[in-house]
C-alpha cells in the first residue's frame, strides 16, 4: 500500500499505521515523497514492513514498537529514538543523536551517523557502517554500539554498560570511557550483531570494545561529602 | 531556535530563479522563526556604482526621496515595500555619513552587489511584501527568527551587515558578544543593536578588513567567539558556513553541480530541483565549508 505526503497529510499517514488490523490490513507500506518531514513513522506497535522513498526529518520511527523500517534517503535529528524493539534501516546518513534512549531494537545506519549517536541508549542495538561524530554513546546505559569507521571526540563519556565496538580510530574517549578486553563472549556477539547487519565479511578481531571504567557512577564512600 | 537558509550557484543555470529558490527555503523555516524575516541577494555589480539597503521605517518615500536627492547625487532609488535601493556613484564614506545622521531610516546593508530587506513578521508575508521570488542573482541567504537576545525590530532582525558586501546569518546565541563589541567599537566598527549576531557580523568585518579572507576569519571566529552558533556568511564572491565545535544548532548541506544549498532542516530544501541526487551532508562541527572567496 503506497501512502503519498503530497496528497496525505503526516498525521492520517501516521494514523494509518498506528491503527493495523492484522487480520484485514496489508503489511507492506511505501511511503512516498517525505520531503524532509518530521516525525514519520512515530508510535508504531505492529509488525508491518515500511519503506520510505526519500529523506526524513527529526525523530523518524520514533518510540517504533515491532515495525521494520527502511528509510532510502537520509535521517534527521534523533531517528529511532526511544525505540522499543523492531528495526530501522537508514540507508543514507544520520544527524545528531541517532538512537537516543532507545530501550530496544535494531537500528542499521549504513552512512555516517552525526554528533550525540546513541546518547543515553537503554537497550538498543546500533551498527553504523560509517563513522560517527563527537560526544557518541554518551551516558549510554544499556545495549551495544558498533561502529565501522571512525569515532569522534569523546566517546563514550560518563557511560553505564553499554558495550562499544569501533573498527576504525578513535579520535578521543570521554570521561570513564576505556578500552577493554576482547573475551570470546565478546567476539561471539559482535560477531551475531555483524551478521544482523549482513557485514559477515567483517572480521570481529580488527574491532575494538570499550566500556565504562566504573569511576564514575558507582557509589564511592569517599565521594560522600558531595552529594 | 530560528531558520536559516543560503543559496550559492555553481553555474548560471538558475540565476534567475535565485529569489523563488530562496522564498520557499524561507517560507519553509517559518517553524522555526516566526518573529522577523530577511534575506540577502547579491547581483552583478554595475561599475562604479555602490548600493544602499535602506528600511525607511514610516517615512512617505516621495518625501524622502526628494530630502535625499538634496543631499546625495544617486543613479536610481528604487521602492520595495518600506525598503529603498539607493544606487550612486559618489564617495561611499560620504553617503553613508549621510545616511547615518537621518534617524528616521535604518541602513540595513551596502556594497556593489549586495541587497539586504528585512522585516518583522512571518517569513510567508515577509518574502511576499519584498516580492522575493522575482529576484536573480549568484548567491543569496536568508533568516527566520525566533527572538532571543534582543527585541523583535527591523534591527533585530537578520541578515546583519557591517561591511560592504558583508552579511551574516545566525542560528543560535553567542555568550561573549558585549566585551567583543567594547572591544569592536575602539577598532571602529559600529553597532545599531544590542543584537549579538551583530556582534559576530562586525569582528567578520575587522577581520575581513584586515586582510584575511572568508575561511581564516571563521577559523579564528572559532577561539574567538563564545556561544551556540550555526553561521551563514556572504561575501560579493564568496559564501560559507561554519558550526561550533558542540554542533547543537543544525545545518544540512544539499550540493549539486550547480549550487549548494544550506538549511536549518533538509525540508527546506525538498523542492530545490535536483536536490533528491544531490550530495547531501551534514557540517561536521568546528570546520569552515566555503565556496568561492
Amino acid at each position: 500500500m503506497k501512502l503519498d505526503l503530497k496528497k496525505l497529510k503526516l498525521r492520517k499517514v501516521n494514523e494509518t499505521l498506528q491503527s493495523i488490523d492484522p487480520k484485514k490490513n496489508n503489511k507492506n507500506y511505501t511511503i512516498l515523497n517525505p520531503e524532509g518531514n518530521h516525525a514519520i513513522c512515530v508510535g508504531l506497535t505492529d509488525d508491518i514492513d515500511i519503506t520510505v522513498k526519500g529523506h526524513v526529518g527529526y525523530y523518524c520511527g520514533g518510540m517504533n514498537q515491532n515495525a521494520n523500517i527502511t528509510v532510502e534517503g537520509n535521517v534527521g535529528t534523533g531517528v529511532a529514538e526511544n525505540m522499543m524493539s523492531g528495526k530501522i534501516h537508514v540507508k543514507g546518513n544520520a544527524s545528531q543523536s541517532a538512537g537516543a534512549t532507545a530501550h530496544g531494537g535494531f537500528l542499521i545506519i549504513d552512512g555516517d551517523a552525526s554528533s550525540r549517536c546513541g546518547i543515553s541508549m537503554k537497550g538498543i542495538d546500533i551498527v553504523v557502517k560509517g563513522s560517527v561524530g563527537h560526544m557518541s554513546a554518551f551516558m549510554a546505559q544499556s545495549g551495544n554500539l558498533i561502529v565501522c569507521g571512525n569515532a569522534g571526540e569523546a566517546l563514550g563519556d560518563s557511560l553505564y554498560e553499554t558495550d562499544i565496538y569501533i573498527k576504525g580510530k578513535v579520535k578521543s574517549l570521554g570521561a570513564d570511557c576505556i578500552e577493554k578486553k576482547m573475551d570470546n563472549k565478546h567476539l561471539k556477539k559482535l560477531e551475531n550483531l555483524l551478521k544482523k547487519a549482513k557485514l559477515e565479511k567483517l572480521k570481529t578481531k580488527d574491532f575494538k570494545r570499550y566500556g565504562s571504567a566504573r569511576k564514575l557512577y558507582n557509589f564511592k564512600i569517599d565521594n560522600v561529602s558531595s552529594y | 531556535m530560528c531558520g536559516i537558509v543560503g543559496i550559492y550557484l555553481k553555474s548560471k543555470k538558475f540565476e534567475k530563479d535565485l529569489g523563488k529558490m530562496l522564498s520557499g527555503m524561507l517560507v519553509n523555516m517559518e517553524s522555526r522563526g516566526p518573529d522577523s524575516a530577511g534575506f540577502a541577494i547579491y547581483k552583478k555589480e554595475k561599475k562604479e556604482e555602490f548600493k544602499y539597503s535602506i528600511c525607511i521605517n514610516n517615512l512617505v518615500f516621495e518625501e524622502f526621496k526628494k530630502d535625499i536627492s538634496k543631499k546625495i547625487k544617486y543613479k536610481s532609488i528604487l521602492k520595495n515595500s518600506d525598503h529603498v535601493i539607493l544606487s550612486s556613484k559618489e564617495n561611499p564614506e560620504k553617503v553613508l555619513s549621510i545616511l547615518n545622521q537621518i534617524k528616521e531610516i535604518s541602513l540595513v546593508g551596502y556594497g556593489r552587489s549586495i541587497e539586504i530587506f528585512k522585516q518583522i513578521g512571518n517569513p510567508k508575508d515577509v518574502v511576499k511584501k519584498f516580492k522575493l521570488e522575482k529576484f536573480s542573482g549568484t548567491h543569496a541567504i536568508g533568516h527566520t527568527r525566533m527572538a532571543t537576545e534582543s527585541a523583535i525590530t527591523t534591527d533585530g532582525s537578520h541578515p546583519y551587515s557591517t561591511g560592504s558586501d558583508e552579511c551574516l546569518v545566525h542560528n543560535g546565541s553567542l555568550s561573549n558578544h558585549n566585551n567583543l563589541r567594547r572591544d569592536l567599537i575602539k577598532r571602529k566598527i559600529n553597532f545599531k543593536s544590542e543584537n549579538d549576531t551583530e556582534v559576530a557580523a562586525g569582528y567578520i568585518s575587522n577581520h575581513l578588513s584586515n586582510k584575511k579572507n572568508l575561511k581564516e576569519t571563521l577559523e579564528s571566529a572559532l577561539s574567538d567567539l563564545d556561544g551556540f552558533y550555526t553561521f551563514i556568511t556572504g561575501t560579493k564572491k564568496g559564501f560559507a558556513i561554519v558550526r561550533d565545535e558542540i554542533a547543537c544548532k543544525p545545518a544540512v548541506i544539499s550540493e549539486t553541480k550547480d549550487y549548494v544549498a544550506i538549511a536549518s532542516e533538509f525540508q527546506a530544501m525538498a523542492h530545490l530541483p535536483g536536490v533528491n541526487i544531490a550530495n547531501i551532508f551534514e557540517p561536521q562541527p568546528g570546520i569552515v565549508y566555503s565556496w568561492g572567496n
